[in-house]
């Protein structure tokens, strides 16, 4: 069972600081390795919340309290990352869990040093090595030849898709296993979108990737199973196709077919 | 861990603030101990100010006249200044046209980036004759000090109220223009009300400003320890009686000085607090 | 009828205030450089006080203002980045922000006969330590507040963008925070800056002032602006033109600095 699982979500609630409600209700989602799998809802159902405890991002923000398991599978080994305490183990899942948000965040840096940024707090101090990873993330981000002739000049002079692809490219030099997409298109232009998307269904080879959007068309362009949720609660969780053509669940039929939301 | 150090460090610069206040109401409290123990608080109401030539520890001292000096001069300002700051401000966000306000807002800079001295030495050699020619008197007096302290306030009070006028919505004011309204029916109920909060906490704010405002008061006031009779007589103030006299004062009269120093402090902070916490409240995201 | 004519009284009077304004700033400006300009020549910059310049006197002030730089800024940035970045806006932080903001307007005065207290009477002279120690503490206030004021207006997902990468948090607020914010605070920096070395108060009785030219800040030191104010009581005209002369130079520096600061900042909001 938990080799083609690179993540499994074990009866997960989450409860945001000063509030009494869980935002999430008993989750149970496996997250299967090489695969897209996209959390889909209404405004509020908390896909997002669900997609941010995924690399403990909330942690940020003290007060907020977890319950239940996040295991997170590799070579045989499995650990829950709720357990995680230290800042160091904080530090390492997130190189094993990379996140790319909905505005692009490019840091006020060269694109090189955008880039580098996560190796070089990985550790990796050569330049020939941050030189070779630079070119291959830009690569397999499908902005190489945009910027392989002005990699020292401010990633702020990018326009948005770019930067958004820059983020991309930033999360994937760490060659992480899993890439967590918080609606990375929905401050793009269409165009944008298109290569954005196109990019995301070519990194499926290397990572394993989860998309909250709130558009469903893309999540059924895109992936290959989808979550929805509902209000904290997990609904229906399927292979896509057959999700969109045939949903066991009332709610998720409405919902897919444009009855709310 | 170098987190760790950065944050502590951090810490432990955010509290030098506290550190610094709490050092100076103490140190000035304890100064003035030796005039508080023997003048007590009618060191309020007496206008007396008697060097003892022969013992340091003798002397009668009263803060009267630089309390009242203190007050009139700051209310002169405030009276002046209030209304012309407004004005400003009114101008800034509702009249000028849009090209308009990008050079009007850095002159009003400009003139609060003047160093106080200066306001001080155009004040005398300029100013104070101008009102000794048109209101009588000596041209240095409570009258011309409280006008260039007027001057010197204008662009910190203008500045906060029009931030203040600013956050008012657009769409309240269009509201209002929609029903006919003029502009100053706008101004007047619309965006006044709104942004009542910060105007009334920028003249507090300007109000404990001036209020501590030494050296163009120093210039212009006079330095005479007697109280005013008419509005254009000289007279002195707590800020200038410390800049003038507290380095050759000795004993009592130094711990007089010390406790004018203290009420002061005390006062502008209460003041400044009230504009701050009552009127002022910071959003914090 | 009334309510139009209302409209235009106050419209009016509000047009005129800033005209008002105005007036008044180019009145002390042209003023200034009038008086200003006849007095000045070559040589009041190569003499010192006692020779009749101003050169002692510049260089006493700036070297001031600029160690009461290098240790007030530090203090405030870290200051900042507790209040900003680790306080959770805590009780605490509310507290020390508005203690902080409160010590912005405090009469500069006071914080002399403060300083006056602690480090001019234990050691029986004027120093220009003390009057080092005055500015900086007269500064702190000011560089926490702009920093304060500049980090809030990173947004918070290039936060979490560093911390998604594996970034602990000193290193992200190093090395993406304050750079996202570093106009904005270097501006800050300026014009507080600009505002210490016009101060006259705060001097008068911690480092005082030198005719001579010294480096040496354990006795009094050699400070512009309260020598405008004692030149400008004597009786003499040569004093007098002194005066003019280094008022007009302390406002040209004063506002230069201030519209370099400015200038910085010309491309925000």
């Amino acid at each position: 069972m938990s080799n083609n699982l690179v993540m499994d979500i074990k009866d997960f609630y989450f409860t945001y600081a000063g509030v009494d409600k869980p935002s999430l209700k008993g989750i149970n989602l496996p997250i299967k390795k090489n695969r897209i799998t996209a959390l889909i809802g209404p405004s509020g159902c908390g896909k997002s919340t669900l997609l941010r405890s995924m690399n403990r991002i909330h942690d940020l923000y003290p007060g907020n309290r977890y319950q239940g398991e996040i295991i997170l599978y590799r070579d045989g080994e499995e650990e829950n990352i709720l357990n995680i305490k230290k800042e160091n183990d904080f530090i390492k899942l997130r190189q094993r869990v990379g996140m790319i948000f909905q505005k692009p965040t490019p840091f006020p840096m060269s694109i090189y040093d955008n880039v580098a940024y996560g190796l070089k707090l990985a550790g990796v101090k050569s330049k020939s090595e941050l030189d070779d990873r630079v070119e291959e993330a830009l690569k397999d981000s499908a902005i190489w030849e945009e910027t392989k002739d002005r990699l020292n000049t401010s990633a702020l002079g990018m326009s948005g898709g770019q930067q958004q692809r820059l983020c991309i490219a930033r999360a994937i030099a760490l060659k992480p296993e899993i890439l967590l997409f918080d609606e990375p298109t929905s401050a793009l232009d269409p165009i944008s979108t298109g290569a954005i998307e196109e990019l995301i269904a070519k990194l499926r080879d290397e990572v394993s990737v989860v998309i909250v959007t709130h558009n469903m068309q893309q999540a059924s362009r895109l992936s290959d199973y989808t979550a929805f949720m509902y209000l904290g609660d997990l609904i229906e969780y399927d292979k896509t196709e057959k999700m969109f053509l045939n949903p066991s669940k009332k709610l998720t039929e409405d919902y897919i077919t444009g009855r709310f939301g | 861990m170098g987190g760790k150090l950065f944050r502590n460090f951090s810490f432990l610069s955010a509290t030098i603030s506290f550190f610094i206040l709490i050092g100076i109401f103490s140190i000035l409290f304890l100064y003035a101990q030796d005039a508080i123990s023997e003048f007590g608080i009618d060191f309020l109401f007496s206008d007396e100010w008697e060097v003892d030539e022969d013992d340091e520890d003798l002397g009668v001292f009263g803060g009267l006249i630089p309390i009242v000096g203190t007050m009139l001069s700051t209310l002169i300002a405030m009276v002046i200044a209030t209304p012309i700051a407004m004005g400003i401000a009114i101008f800034l966000t509702e009249i000028a046209h849009k090209s308009l306000i990008k050079p009007v807002s850095i002159a009003i800079e400009l003139l609060a980036a003047i160093p106080s001295i200066i306001y001080g030495m155009w004040g005398l050699f300029y100013f104070a004759p101008v009102v000794q020619s048109t209101f009588g008197g000596n041209g240095v007096g409570l009258l011309t000090a409280g006008i260039v302290l007027a001057i010197m306030i204008i662009p910190f009070m203008s500045a906060i109220t029009r931030d203040a006028m600013n956050s008012v919505p657009d769409v309240l004011k269009e509201s209002a223009y929609a029903m006919g309204a003029t502009k100053f029916e706008v101004i007047k109920d619309v965006v006044m009300p709104y942004a009542k909060g910060g105007i009334i906490g920028s003249i507090i704010l300007a109000l404990g400003r001036a209020l501590g405002e030494t050296m163009a008061v120093a210039f212009l006031i006079g330095s005479v320890m007697s109280l005013p009779q008419k509005v254009t007589d000289p007279t002195t103030s707590i800020p200038v009686l410390l800049a003038n006299n507290f380095a050759e004062a000795q004993g009592l009269e130094m711990s007089s000085m010390y406790y004018l120093a203290l009420i002061l402090f005390v006062v502008s902070f209460i003041i400044i607090s009230i504009a701050k916490f009552l009127f002022l409240r910071k959003e914090v995201k | 009828m009334n309510r139009l004519l209302l409209n235009k009284i106050i419209l009016v009077l509000s047009t005129l205030s800033a005209i008002l304004g105005i007036g008044f700033l180019f009145w002390i400006l042209i003023t200034l450089t009038y008086k200003g300009l006849s007095a000045i020549n070559l040589d009041i910059f190569t003499h010192d006080l006692v020779n009749g310049g101003i050169r002692n006197l510049l260089i006493g002030q700036f070297t001031m203002a600029l160690i009461a730089s290098a240790l007030a800024v530090p203090i405030g940035m870290f200051a900042g980045i507790w209040l900003r970045e680790y306080s959770n806006n805590s009780k605490l932080a509310f507290v020390i922000r508005n203690l902080s903001d409160i010590m912005m307007s405090a009469p500069s005065i006071v914080i002399g006969v403060f300083v006056f207290a602690i480090f001019v009477d234990p050691f029986g002279s004027y120093n220009g330590f003390a009057g080092i120690i005055a500015l900086t503490i007269m500064m702190i206030p000011i560089i926490i507040n702009t920093t304060d004021n500049m980090l809030a207006l990173v947004p918070k997902e290039l936060r979490e963008a560093g911390i998604a990468l594996g970034g602990s948090k000193h290193k992200i607020i190093l090395q993406i925070v304050i750079k996202a914010a570093k106009v904005g605070i270097t501006t800050g920096v300026l014009l507080s800056f600009a505002r210490i070395i016009g101060e006259t108060a705060p001097l008068l009785f911690t480092s005082a002032n030198n005719q001579f030219f010294t480096m040496d800040l354990t006795g009094q030191f050699p400070s512009l602006t309260v020598s405008i104010y004692n030149l400008a009581t004597y009786p003499d005209e040569q004093s007098r033109q002194l005066a003019w002369g280094a008022s007009f130079v302390l406002t040209v520096i004063v506002l230069a600095i201030n519209l370099a600061g400015r200038y910085l900042t010309r491309h925000k909001k």
